[in-house]
């Protein structure tokens, strides 16, 4: 509907200009948060203007809050669920489409049904593999009393262990474990037409080929905006890392994480004056690292979406 | 350079038969076209020849070798398509090099044939560009390039021509038949278009619902159709066909509406008692004063040279050319006179030729 009147003109940046406020206000209280001091932050009415103690807080809050560790263990989580999930998003959605094997719908349905298990629900014993990979064997073995039976004959007992809390792998592998990619993927190979496989084959192609000269330079678009949004979720959880991450001295947390608990409460401040404006100047820092990844993949995916090639 | 022979071909999709056992032997270096109406199973045949489709039944052999299980890679085939399929990421040069990249031929080399390629078909000057940058015509040649560099034993082409505007498809219909005489190439080409098959074919295979219904020349195909079903398709416009009854003993053949027509030699002789369908070309017609078939006018075309008068003989469509132009000054009834050389007969149930 492209309809120029000078009534609905205002009515759409009425619109536009509410929604801006609504998404810019709440980030510029916590830019001018950041810059006052511990008094001026406290006192009751809201500022709108900036102080200039910006870079003594950030100052704070980077040592405070470890963020220097705490950015990397973010960094490394993000770069590997957004990899791990475009590479695993592709070579699924390759699979499902591309070939005829037996069980392909079975496959299908099972990948299809995760989209309906995210995270947050399946969060109990997800933990419970994460803190000992081989559990399910584990459990498999006790359950069918082969445990016994080899306890019984060589008189060892079966017990099988490995932990991967307070790892890269134990943060990352979860999360990469979802169908959203693979059904993203899918439907772009559903749209390549036959005939360019075909041709393919002719100039004698084989599938490997195929995928890595074909299908990922085809979907580049596609994979910039998959691995945005990967990273952006990634970088954004809370409750996982949370939980994979109970070692604090040692292997340390995520940045989000550790934001938390750089917010002032009794037990972290000692009952001292709430310093909101550290906890700000983190939070800037923290919202930093996608902010610039957005800016940065943005024009991949437009102009992917742009040049639209048939 | 290889010949190409099938036998009993059969495909199946499904429970439904598309291709019904073919057979057909095409001689190193011929170039024979594929000619049907669409869905007769003509792109299924060339993609069963090419390896794009598996072969319900039959057995398909390149050269002296038995290519059903075979890679589409292993048959020394190379296609082009009818919507081309270029590669769309890669540029005309890449898109045209591509299957030497895969056998894994050096930089400098494939650059070479690349460049060789590009100055048969007049491409040079786009090998930077994407598929996206070039017209039809010159996405055309890229997928004939694209096929020339392998330099295949055999050419696959499936209605490379269709998507072309009429003056281009003339164009291109020469250069093909230009490369095939340069390069002598097995090409087995598919279409719709019995001028295109006309004009390129050394022979020509008419296909109608998965079955062949005639393979010859287009001398043959045009002079002697197999069946009504040839006899309709090629030509323009096709033959006329029309129900008669076959009198030996009166030296004649009697239409519906009563009226006959005599024969003393051709065909006619050969051809037993009783109903038939009997044939003929619109040019070998002639408007005549003497006493001939009764065509009662209906309305003309002007072609140029020619003008065809659509019509009726004993209730059944016909249509006759007459050379010269302008509007013919068409009466309530014409007389017309065909050699008996000219006349075509056939089965009546069958379709197929008669005599
Ligand atoms: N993959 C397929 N599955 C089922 N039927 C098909 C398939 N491909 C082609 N057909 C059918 O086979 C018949 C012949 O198709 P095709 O060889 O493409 O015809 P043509 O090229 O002569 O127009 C058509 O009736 C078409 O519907
Ligand atoms: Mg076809």
């Amino acid at each position: 509907m492209i309809e120029r009147t000078p009534l609905l003109n205002l009515a759409t940046y009425t619109v536009m200009v509410l929604g801006a406020l609504m998404v810019f206000v709440p980030l510029w209280l916590v830019y001018v948060g950041a810059t006052l001091t511990v008094r001026e932050i406290n006192t009751p009415e809201l500022h709108f203007l900036t102080g200039s103690h910006l870079i003594e807080n950030l100052q704070a809050a980077w040592a405070r809050g470890h963020l220097g560790g705490r950015l990397f263990n973010s960094l490394i989580m993000s770069l590997g669920v957004a990899f791990g999930k475009v590479a695993m998003s592709a070579i699924t959605a390759f699979g499902l489409v591309y070939f005829r094997f037996p069980g392909r719908t079975l496959a299908f349905w099972l990948i299809f049904i995760t989209l309906m298990l995210p995270l947050e629900v399946r969060i109990v014993p997800t933990y419970a593999v994460a803190a000992n990979a081989l559990w399910p064997f584990q459990s498999i073995l006790d359950a069918t009393g082969l445990s016994d039976l080899i306890k019984a004959a060589s008189g060892l007992q079966i017990a099988l262990e490995w932990n991967l809390l307070n790892s890269y792998t134990g943060l990352i592998l979860p999360l990469i474990a979802t169908a959203t990619g693979t059904f993203l993927y899918r439907q772009f190979f559903l749209t390549v037409p036959d005939e360019l496989l075909e041709a393919a084959r002719m100039d004698g192609a084989g599938p490997f080929r195929f995928l890595v000269e074909f299908l990922m330079p085809l979907s580049r678009a596609n994979m910039a905006a998959l691995f945005t949004i990967m990273f952006l979720y990634a970088w954004n959880q809370y409750l996982w890392p949370l939980l994979a991450t109970p070692d604090r001295a040692g292997f340390g947390t995520t940045a989000v994480v550790e934001l938390k608990l750089l917010a002032p409460t009794v037990s972290t401040n000692g009952g001292g004056t709430p310093d909101w404006n550290v906890a700000m100047a983190g939070c800037l820092i923290v919202m930093l690292p996608p902010l610039l990844l957005v800016a940065f993949m943005q024009r991949y995916f437009v102009r992917g979406l742009i040049a639209t090639e048939k | 350079m290889a010949a190409v022979t099938l036998k009993r071909v059969k495909k199946n999709y499904g429970t439904t038969t598309v291709v019904h056992g073919v057979d057909l032997e095409i001689k190193a270096g011929e170039f024979v076209v594929i000619l049907g109406p669409s869905g007769c199973g003509k792109s299924t045949l060339l993609r069963m020849i090419a390896g794009l489709e598996a072969i319900t039944e039959g057995e398909i052999s390149i050269g002296s070798k038995i290519v059903n299980t075979l890679e589409p890679r292993e048959r020394g085939c190379a296609m082009v398509f009818q919507n081309y399929a270029l590669y769309p990421h890669m540029t005309v040069a890449e898109n045209i090099g591509y299957a030497l990249k895969v056998a894994g031929l050096g930089k400098a080399e494939r650059m070479a044939r690349i460049n060789a390629v590009a100055e048969i078909l007049g491409l040079e000057e786009f090998l930077d560009r994407k598929p996206i940058q070039l017209s039809g015509g010159q996405r055309q040649r890229v997928a004939m390039g694209r096929a020339m560099i392998r330099e295949p034993d055999v050419f696959l082409y499936d209605e490379p021509l269709s998507n072309l505007d009429a003056r281009l498809r003339v164009a291109m219909r020469a250069e093909i038949r230009k490369l095939h005489q340069r390069l002598g190439t097995t090409s087995l080409f598919v279409t719709h278009d019995q001028i295109e098959a006309m004009t390129l074919a050394d022979r020509i295979v008419v296909m109608n619902k998965g079955v062949i219904e005639q393979v010859g020349t287009p001398d043959e195909v045009y002079h002697r159709p197999a069946s009504t079903y040839v006899a309709s398709f090629v030509g323009s416009p096709g033959l006329n066909l029309l129900h008669v009854m076959v009198d030996r003993s009166a030296s004649c053949i009697r239409f519906k509406d009563g009226q006959t027509l005599p024969f003393e030699h051709g065909q006619a002789v050969l051809v037993p008692d009783g109903p038939a369908i009997f044939g003929f070309r619109a040019e070998q017609a002639q408007l005549s004063e003497q006493i001939g078939l009764t065509l009662t006018p209906g309305f003309q075309e002007a072609l140029g040279s020619t003008r065809l008068l659509h019509g009726t003989v004993a209730n059944e469509e016909a249509v006759i050319a007459i050379p010269g132009n302008g509007p013919l000054d068409a009466t309530t009834s014409m007389s017309v006179t065909i050699p008996a050389s000219a006349m075509h007969f056939f089965d009546s149930t069958t379709g197929r030729r008669l005599g």
